[in-house]
Formats: structure tokens, sequence, C-alpha cells
């Protein structure tokens, strides 16, 4: 008898156009003492079967036909039942410890509340379990912290609160959505070694939902893969990663940038099985003609030195402060701290590290965004700031441009792609006639491999990694020479994600383009960058060659961050 | 063609919402009317009520067609100086909409411009707009455009009072409703501004200025138009709370309120079709304001999952 | 703690400063209050006589100086129409005014809370939406014509209600009360119902509002993981952060009634502060609109004052955050 047993369970969501299938005929099992993986891109519907399991599917969604089985009783059509091992039998673990906890109450009332409802014990008997509880999660001086508001609480403490209250009734069953997704490498190592230990310890079955294939190869035992609603592939984690068989499976093992080598370009896998090296189709030499033949000099093109950003937080008293600017009050956040770096065309520089660690800062400084406090920053040996802090827009005149992280928040919805790519064409050359533009914007988006009918639409008929593409031809619009890439990547599937910095890796090749690459993901650092800088608190660690820095790293965090960062090769 | 457009628009989420809910039908084909008749109130209406020559004393009191000593040609019955019903409120609900709208579209401009650029550019500016805004969103609207009213009137001489009243009432009732807006647009534009296709514009080097309205003030007119239509009923509401106190439009130009405020001193010697008619219609256009207001609202509301 | 008390009534004071100083404003620059006192025709040493007794050719600061005196102690000058001194008239009708506000914002405050609650919580039963209904008449109808038709039904058809008057009151000395009669306490009931209409609509909305967004959020979807029933849910989680806008909603509640109150009471004709006022601006009567203008931004910034308090002892966030600071 498993402790889980899903059989052809299908789940529905109807809206008014159609009825969307979000899981159809999927089976599975669990056993106590597993880790089971259920990975799969976004939309594949593996967050809806974990919120199936326990009936809080959100409506209109609902579960149209199988059966879910608990030590062989049946859950589905079984309100009590289910209300009843909420808590009890099964606990849950959600993916953003910010939003997971009520911001009024205690720590101390939520938990002694949960295990009341579940458990027959009085009001002492309770708060000494929780207190053991928080030990157990390893939150130091739990019996001073238990009396704390969530928000008194950092990330990864949070969220082992969260796990607190999920096991604090003793379930045997654990569902974790995206349990790390919102925390740093350092303080996910912990949280997946925490629950991997509290599954041998309790005996628990877990399932871990997530879309890292690296935390899928340490942590689980078995994995399944879905796309689209449909389990495509099941079975033991090491038998699948070595030899997945599935179109789908084998686009996500290859699409995951390795962690113990170089690659020049992504493998992907296209629709029909076969293995390519890139998809974007032959650039056009257009784009050329009209930017003109480039030469990489191996100059200086940019240079940091000393520079430092305080974030002061603002009062109203601070506001109508008159007195010297470098005042700080304690509320003063040092966010980047006396870095200096140099780049030289031609090369990808990276910039690594965890949240806090100044890097989208540096990069909002470089651009012209935000203010530095102290320090010079220097484009072609012109300063970008004057000795007012003011930003040099002249100095710099379209060379230096961005590319973000969110694809959702980086293109206005109200404007058409056509109008978003013409607008900076239009900025720098005010004369440019009507024929002209349009050339340009076909050649911006045939060089970002997509179609020319995509120019009348607008954003929101785009996935995340078409948005990045347009995202990228708008960066590309006024011919710049320096591309800081801030996350580009983080928000997009692995697979498009290996599409996406193939195209950067091309684009920058064939225009001879200078990149500045910001990311948390060392993985994919190490493909993209030749040197590199190790970020913390603001602070440089280290600066690198990027084979030099993973084979050999001098300074403790690397090394500590590379010892802890999900490798898929670990189960190989 | 017009096929075409309608399949369109049914298409768009705000589209089927519309035509799905008979409240916000309803309420717009009602809206439609009365604003069609007091565009056209010459033609619409079967006397011109301010006009001495058609007025008689002798018609005075007569009450609605169908009771008693109605007569046919003044359906809704007459007014203490004989002015037909139906026409004295098609022309009222004129002025009440003139006023209106006029105080909501001021209110609007001022409170937008102010909120968008306090957003946006931050600093003391927008400590000061802020602190403004939250001391005015203290006092009530009522409140507000009595007090301006009051020191209006001081001001300006009074043989220029009747002149000035309609558009010191505009500015009056205006200037109570704008930091609502100021408030919504700002908070509107704080999200935008965080937003990564403001911070793409900025480093394309586009000017402040085309930032703020051209890339972000279309983002933010969806709330901005739930509170315009709400705002729309309430600045009528103040109107005619105004003019029934008998500090609004001058007598001569009557609205609702106005209208109200005469018939009141006969609701209880029995001709109570003086104050009846001009109150009911001013409810039924406030009420189809607010409820589209309300409609607009919710299929607005990215946040209520469509059940 | 004392810190954030400290900054809030500072910031209250200079509130006080600001509305005296319109008000001195109005006082000073707006008509000529020599005119509106001696007559239009006067004599011109008259008006010097008047002018130079009333200090009025002292420079702007002492004039301001000498009126905040005045104010802080109670004195508001003499009302050019009633030719009584203001603090007295005031003083005689702020108890209608404040027990009519009282009992209103009592009855919008609670009734609002629970029915917002209720239909938040019950989003789509027929009792709720028959609930909303009824408030968007709330909201729809002009409080005046509220009043009217409440007279109408109750006074002239049903006959069992007074249609005007505070009814019999006792005197307290400084306090007159119309709680301790039967004749007070029904003449109360049709404007404190009129009064509280719009603002209990208001409040439903309001409430009902933060109850649908807070179901919603990931914390009470953590909840019901865990276990935890539908009822305490909703009533304990859910309420505790739903009541906290309300107490915002309460401060500019009590506001909007006093300014409505200016309605209810010419309709009523309750000898209150509001039926001064709109008096005074028919007559373009400075002294008690600026008396007015000052006695009513003293409550609003007490109330607002006690607001913070309030929220400082009941939102854990901002508590903890002025402690480590």
């Amino acid at each position: 008898m498993s402790l889980l047993q899903v059989n052809n369970l299908n789940i529905s969501y109807p809206t008014r156009k159609e009825t969307i299938v979000a899981s159809k005929d999927v089976e599975f099992n669990l056993e106590r003492g597993e880790i089971l993986g259920i990975v799969g891109e976004s939309g594949s519907g593996k967050s809806t079967i974990a919120n199936a399991i326990i009936n809080l599917i959100d409506p209109p969604g609902e579960i149209t036909g199988g059966s879910i089985k608990i030590d062989d009783n049946e859950l589905r059509s079984n309100e009590d039942v289910i209300q009843k091992y909420r808590g009890k039998k099964i606990g849950f673990v959600f993916q953003d410890p910010q939003t997971s906890l009520n911001p009024l109450f205690k720590i101390k009332d939520q938990l002694i509340e949960t295990i009341q409802t579940h458990l027959d014990l009085d009001y002492q008997e309770a708060l000494k379990k929780s207190i053991r509880l928080l030990e157990e999660v390893g939150i130091d001086n739990a019996e001073e912290r238990i009396e704390d508001y969530p928000h008194q609480f950092s990330g990864g403490m949070r969220q082992r609160v969260v796990i607190a209250l999920a096991i604090s009734c003793e379930p045997d069953l654990i569902i974790a959505d995206e349990p790390t997704t919102a925390l740093d490498v350092s303080i996910q190592y912990q949280i997946l070694e925490l629950l991997k230990d509290l599954t041998k310890k309790r005996n628990l079955g877990v399932i871990i939902i997530t879309h890292d294939m690296g935390v899928i190869a340490e942590t689980t035992n078995k994995v399944i893969v879905m796309r689209y609603g449909v389990i495509v592939e099941q079975g033991d984690t090491k038998e699948l990663l070595t030899n997945p068989k599935s179109t789908e499976a084998r686009s996500l093992v290859i699409s995951v940038p390795p962690t113990n080598k170089k690659i020049d370009r992504f493998k992907l896998i296209s629709p029909d099985g076969k293995e390519i090296t890139s998809d974007s189709k032959n650039l056009t030499k257009n784009i050329i003609k009209t930017w003109g033949v480039r030469e990489n000099k191996n100059q200086k093109l940019l240079e940091l030195s000393e520079v430092t950003k305080i974030f002061d937080e603002q009062t109203m008293a601070s506001s109508f402060r008159f007195g010297s600017k470098n005042d700080t009050n304690d509320k003063a956040v040092k966010a980047v701290n006396d870095v200096s770096f140099e780049l030289y065309e031609g090369e990808t520089l990276g910039l690594v590290g965890e949240s806090g660690s100044g890097k989208s800062t540096i990069a909002k400084i470089i651009t012209g965004l935000v203010r530095p406090t102290n320090g010079e920053i220097f484009y072609n040996n012109l300063s970008l700031y004057n000795s007012k802090r003011k930003y040099q827009i002249e100095n710099s005149r379209g060379q230096i441009q961005m590319i973000f992280q969110d694809p959702y928040s980086s293109l206005n919805p109200r404007f058409k792609v056509r109008d978003i790519i013409a607008e900076p064409i239009k900025l720098f050359q005010k004369n440019i006639s009507k024929s002209e533009l349009i050339q340009n914007t076909h050649d911006l988006i045939d060089i970002v491999g997509m179609t020319r009918q995509s120019l009348d639409r607008y954003p929101h008929e785009f996935s995340g990694g078409q948005r990045q593409r347009i995202s990228i031809a708008r960066a590309l619009a006024t011919r710049p020479r320096l591309l800081v890439c801030d996350e580009p990547t983080s928000a997009l599937d692995v697979s498009i994600q290996a599409q996406i910095l193939n195209l950067l890796k091309d684009i920058q090749d064939e225009l001879h383009l200078t990149m500045l690459f910001i990311s948390h993901d060392l993985p994919v650092i190490r493909q993209m960058c030749n040197r590199i800088v190790v970020l913390k608190n603001g602070s440089v660690c280290e600066t690198k060659e990027s084979e030099e820095l993973f084979n050999a790293p001098d300074h403790p965090y690397t090394q500590e961050l590379i010892r802890l960062m999900p490798k898929i090769e670990s189960i190989v | 063609m017009l096929k075409k457009t309608y399949n369109k628009i049914y298409d768009t989420d705000i589209g089927y919402s519309f035509f799905n809910s008979k409240i916000a039908i309803t309420s717009s084909v009602i809206l439609l009317i009365i604003f069609l008749c007091s565009v056209f109130a010459g033609i619409v209406a079967p006397y011109n009520p301010f006009d001495p020559a058609s007025v008689s004393l002798m018609d005075a009191f007569t009450p609605p067609a169908w009771s008693e000593g109605g007569n046919p040609s003044f359906v809704l019955g007459t007014d203490q100086q004989g002015r037909d019903m139906f026409s004295t409120m098609i022309y009222g609900s004129r002025i009440s909409l003139i006023v209106g709208f006029a105080s909501i579209i001021f209110a609007m401009v001022l409170g937008v411009f102010l909120g968008v650029t306090s957003g946006y550019i931050g600093g003391r500016y927008e400590i000061v707009v802020m602190r403004l805004t939250d001391v005015q969103l203290t006092i009530p609207s009522i409140l507000m455009a009595l007090l301006v009213n009051g020191i209006a009137k001081s001001i300006i001489s009074q043989s220029m009072h009747s002149e000035m009243a309609i558009y010191v009432l505009i500015f009056a009732i205006g200037i109570s409703e704008w930091p609502q807006f100021a408030r919504v647009s700002r908070a509107s534009t704080l999200v935008e501004k965080n937003k990564e296709y403001v911070s793409a514009s900025r480093i394309i080097g586009l000017s402040n200025i085309i930032i703020m309205f051209k890339h972000i003030l279309p983002n933010i007119l969806r709330p901005l138009l739930v509170i315009a239509t709400i705002g729309l009923a309430l600045a009528i509401i103040t109107e005619s709370t105004l003019s029934f106190l008998g500090v609004g439009v001058p007598p001569t130009t009557p609205s609702l309120g106005t209208l109200i405020r005469f018939g009141n001193s006969f609701l209880f010697s029995g001709e109570w079709w003086i104050t009846f008619f001009p109150a009911i219609f001013l409810i039924i256009l406030a009420l189809s304001i607010n409820l589209l207001g309300d409609w607009m609202r919710d299929a607005l509301n990215p946040k209520l999952k469509i059940r | 703690m004392f810190g954030y008390f400290l900054k809030r009534l500072l910031q209250a004071i200079l509130v006080m400063i600001v509305v005296a100083f319109v008000s001195f404003s109005l006082f000073n620059f707006v008509g000529d209050p020599i005119i509106s006192l001696t007559g239009e025709d006067s004599s011109i040493e008259r008006q010097a006589e008047v002018r130079e007794a009333l200090g009025l050719n002292d420079p702007i600061y002492i004039q301001f100086t000498k009126f905040l005196g005045n104010v802080i102690q109670g004195d508001f000058g003499i009302s050019y129409q009633l030719k009584r001194e203001v603090s007295d008239l005031i003083a005689e009708r702020m108890p209608a005014t404040l027990e009519l506000v009282f009992v209103s914002a009592l009855l919008a405050i609670v009734i609002g809370v629970i029915l917002g609650v209720y239909t938040g919580i019950h989003r789509d039963s027929f009792v709720s939406n028959i609930i909303l209904v009824i408030s968007l008449a709330g909201v729809s109808l002009p409080t005046f014509i509220i009043g009217i038709m409440l007279i109408y039904l109750f006074s002239v058809i049903l006959g069992v209600l007074p249609s005007f008057g505070r009814g019999e009151v006792v005197d307290l000395g400084f306090w007159t009360t119309g709680f301790l009669t039967v004749s007070g306490l029904k003449a109360l009931i049709l404007p404190s119902v009129t009064l509280s209409l719009f603002q209990m609509t208001y409040v439903i909305r309001l409430v009902r509002a933060e109850m649908m967004e807070i179901l919603q959020t990931d914390y009470i979807k953590f909840a019901k993981a865990r276990g935890i029933q539908k009822n305490v849910v909703n009533y304990k989680h859910a309420l505790k952060n739903g009541l906290i806008p309300v107490i915002t909603i309460t401060g500019i509640n009590i506001g909007t009634l006093i300014a409505f109150s200016i309605i209810t009471e010419t309709v009523f004709q309750w000898p209150g502060m509001g039926l001064l006022f709109i008096n005074a601006v028919y007559f373009v009567d400075i002294p008690i609109m600026s008396a007015y203008m000052i006695m009513v931004a003293f409550i609003f910034v007490m109330i607002n004052f006690i607001v913070d308090i309030t929220y400082y002892f009941i939102d854990p966030r901002i508590r903890i955050k002025d402690e480590m600071s």
C-alpha cells in the first residue's frame, strides 16, 4: 500500500471561451521515505496537481475525474476527509515565504493554533512542542524568537517557519511547491538539506515541485516530467537524467547549463526530437550595412572606480535637510561599497552574487537610472557623472543599453511591438525617412528571430521568451556598443533560456558587442562570460577569468557558492 | 462593418462583460437617453420654462395629467409659477450634467497632473503634494465646496454673483474632488515607475514628460475611469445638495437640486409632484451612473478572478 | 513610542496653525469687516475709529498672534449678522451636532462593518446581493432626498416621528442632551438614520472589498492548507487583517458625518452647528465661517491623531519599525 496513489487524475478550468485542460490522466505513486520531484516548464500543470491533492485548486478549476488515495483512503469528493487530512496527514509548503504568513499574528500563535486544531494538547504542551519544532527546523533562540512577528524574520528563516508549520501535526506527506525558488543559493541548499533530513528522520513522503533540474538531481529519488498537463516521462531520477527518453525530458536535461565545463552554444532539442545547436536563423547582413563595420580594438570601454551607493530612507525630515548630503542616518543601506572593475571591448564580463550583492544597483548606475554616492564611472574615458552627480547622457549617447529580467513588465502593454522598437530609432535619427524606419524595424525583428507579423501585435500576445526577444530588438535599436544584461533569463524556462542565451551570443558575435552580464546563476555565468566579478553585500570578493574562477577560486565566499550550487552532474 | 466592430469589442474581456451584464447595458441606455434629452432640450421639452412669455400663473399648481384636475398639456403637472414640470426637469438636468461633467473634468485634469508628476518626480515636490492631498482628503467634499463657495462669494462683488455662480460652483466642486484623482494616479504612477519599460525608456533617453504622459499615463487610465464615473455621480449629488441648500446655482438657471428645494415647501401642503419628479429624476441619474461605475470597477479589476 | 506620538502631535499642531492662518486671512482680506460691522454708509471717521479699535492697523504677525491668542481662549469675535459672541453661539449648538454625529457614526460603523464582512465572505449569496443593491441606493441617494422621503413617510403619512427639532432636551449646564427624554430620542431617529445611510453604504463597500482581497492572499490559503476550519479562517484570520483600514475609515467617517450634518440639520431644522454655518455662508458672516472652520479642523485633527495612536497599537509592523530605529 503506497502512501499516496494518484490514478487518472483529470483537472480542467472552464473559461468563457473554452475549457482548458490543466491535467490529463495523471498517474503516479509515492512511498514513505521517498522524495518525488515534479518538474516541467511553466504551464505544465505541476502546481495544479499539488493543489488538487489537498483540494485547494483556485476556482473555476475543478477535478473532473480520477482518484487520489492516501494509505488507501479515497480523498476525492470527500470534503470531510480532506479537511481532516489537511495539516494532519498532509503538510503543504508554498513558494513565497513573504506572503505565506499572516503578518498580524505572532509565530507562536500561528503554531499553537495549528497544533491545537489537530492534536489534543493544552496550551502549555502546544507551546513546548512549537518551540521544539522551531529548533528542529534550525531556528536558534527558538524560545525568544517564537514571540516575534513574521516580518522580523529573513526570507530563509521564514521558510523554515513555514516548514515548521507544515510538519507541526506530524503529517506523513509533505508537498512543497517551489519551496526554494525565491531564496538565495546558500539558503536554498540549507532548506533542501532540511527537507532531506526530515524525510529520513520522520519517514515522510515528500513531493517537491520545481523547474530547477539541479534541485531535482540533488534532492529527489524519483521524478515526473510534465508538459501541458500530461506526464511525459517518469522514473528513477538518476535513470531519467542520464538517459531521458521523451523529447520534453531530453530538452530539459540538455538545456541545463553545465556546471563543470564551458560550451560554446547551448544545445537544444527541436520539437521533432533532433538535437540542434542554435535556432536563430541566419542573421541578416542588412543590419551590419547600416551599422557599419565595427572593430574590437580591445580598448577599455567601461571603467568603474571606487563606486559606492548608499540608499537613504526618504523621510520628510531628510528631504528638507539642508546640510551635507553625506550625512547618513542609521537607516542607510550601503548597496554598493567601493566597487572597481574594468570592461574591455568585445568581452563579456559577468557580475555574480546573491540578493543584496549590489549587482543590479551597479547596472542601474552604469545606465544612469541610479546616481552613485561616490566614485567615478568612465565610458570610453569620458566621465558618466559630472560633479553634481548628474548623468551625462551625451557621453554615452545610446551606446549603453540594457535588457531586463522581467519579460512581463519590460514592454509597455499599450504600445504595439512596432512602436516599441521604432521609438528609440526615431529619437536618435530625428529625420529618418519613413521607409528607412520601416527597414530598420524589420531588420531588428529579423535579427532576434521573430516574424514581421509580430510587429503589429501587442506584448500580451507573446510568451516570456518572445518578449525578451522584443526587448533585445529594442535595445539594439540605438546601435549600442555595450549591452548590460540584468538577469535576462532568470524568469524563463530552462529551454527558452538556452534559446535566448544562444541568441545573445550570436548577436554579440555578429555585431561586435561588449556585454556586462548579471546573474545569480553560476552555471549560466560560466557559460556566458570571459571574466567574472564576484560580489557580496556590495563589495567585490574577487575578479577572475571564468574558467580559472571555477577551477580554482580564491575567495572563501566564491568557494562556498560553487560548492552549494545545485549541479545536475552530481547524479550522473 | 458594424457587426465586425461589435464582434471585435465582444471578444475583449470588457466587451464581453458589458454585453452580458444587463445592469451595465440598462444604465448606459438610460444615461444616453438623459444625456441626449438634455443636449437637445429645446426639441425634447414641450415648453421653455424660462421664457416668461410661455409661462402663466394661471397654470400654477396643476397636478399630473393622470390625477384629478390634471391637464394633458402638462404631463407631469406644473409648479408654483406655472412652469411645466417635465420641461423644467429637462432643463434642470442639463444644468446638473454641465456642472457635474465640468467639475469632474477640472478635478481630473488637475488631480491627474499633480498625481502623475508627484509620483514620477518624487522628492520634496512629491511630499508637499502628498501632504496637501492628505489634508484635503480629511475634509469632506461638501464642506470644501461650501467653504470655497462662501469665500468666492465674499470676494466677488454682489452684482457679479449670478453670472459667476456656475463657474464658482464648478471650481468649488472640482477643487473638492481633485485629491482622490491625485492619490490614485500617484499610487499607480509609483507602480508603473518601477516597471522595467519605464527604465528602458529612461535609458533610451526619452524626456521625462514623454515618459510620464505618453508611456505611463495610458497604463493608469483604468482605475481613473472608475473613479471618474463614481466621482461624476458624487459631483452631481454635491451640486444638487448645494443648490438645495441655496448656495448652488442661481435660481434663474435652476438645477434639479434647486427644483427640489422649490418644491419642498409645498410637499406638506399636498402639491407633492413639484418635489417628487425632480427627485426621482435625480435618483435615476445618480443610480445609473453609480451602477455603471460599479460594473466598471469589477470589469476593470485584474485582481478579481472571473467566476 | 513617544517619538512616534510626538511626531504626530507636532504635525497636528502644524496643521492647526495653517488652518488658523487661513481662517485669519478670511477675516482680514476677504470682504471688509469694518463695513460689515459699522454698516455700508458709515462715515470715514467712524470706520477709522473702529479700525484702530480692532487693531487692524498693526502689522500682520501681531494681528495673527492676537488672533491665535483669542482662538485658544475661545474668543472668535462677534457674528456680523446675529450680533452675538460667536463662541456663545457655537457652545449652544455644539451638543446638538455632536449627539447627532455620535449616534450616526455608531450606526454607520457597526452596521456597516457587520454587513461588509458578511457580504465579503459570502460573496455570491442572495442575501449579499440584496444588501449590495440597497447599499448602492444609499450611495446614489443624496442625503437631503433621503431626509425628505423619511419625513414624508414617517411624519406626514404615518405621523409617528417628528419632522423637525430636537424634542425635549435636558440642560446639564454646559451640555444639553436629548438622550434622556423620550421625545428627544424620537427626534434623533430620523436625522441619524438619514445621516448615517451614506456613510454606512460606503463602509459596507469598503469592508467588502477588503475582505474579498484578503481572502485571496497566500496566508489565508496556507491557513486552509493547514486544516484550520473555514469559520476560524474567515472570522479570525481574515477579519483581523480586514479591520485595519476600517480604523482609518472611522476617522474620516466622523469628519464626513460632521460635514453632512449640515445638510441633515437643514432638512430637519436641527439646531446644531451645521445650520449655523449654512446661514453664515448665505449671509457671508465671516466670523462664524472662520470659527466653524477652526472648530471642525480641530475635531478632524484630533480624530486623526487618535486614529494614528490606535494604529500603533493594532498593527505590529508599525510598532516594530519604530522600536527598531
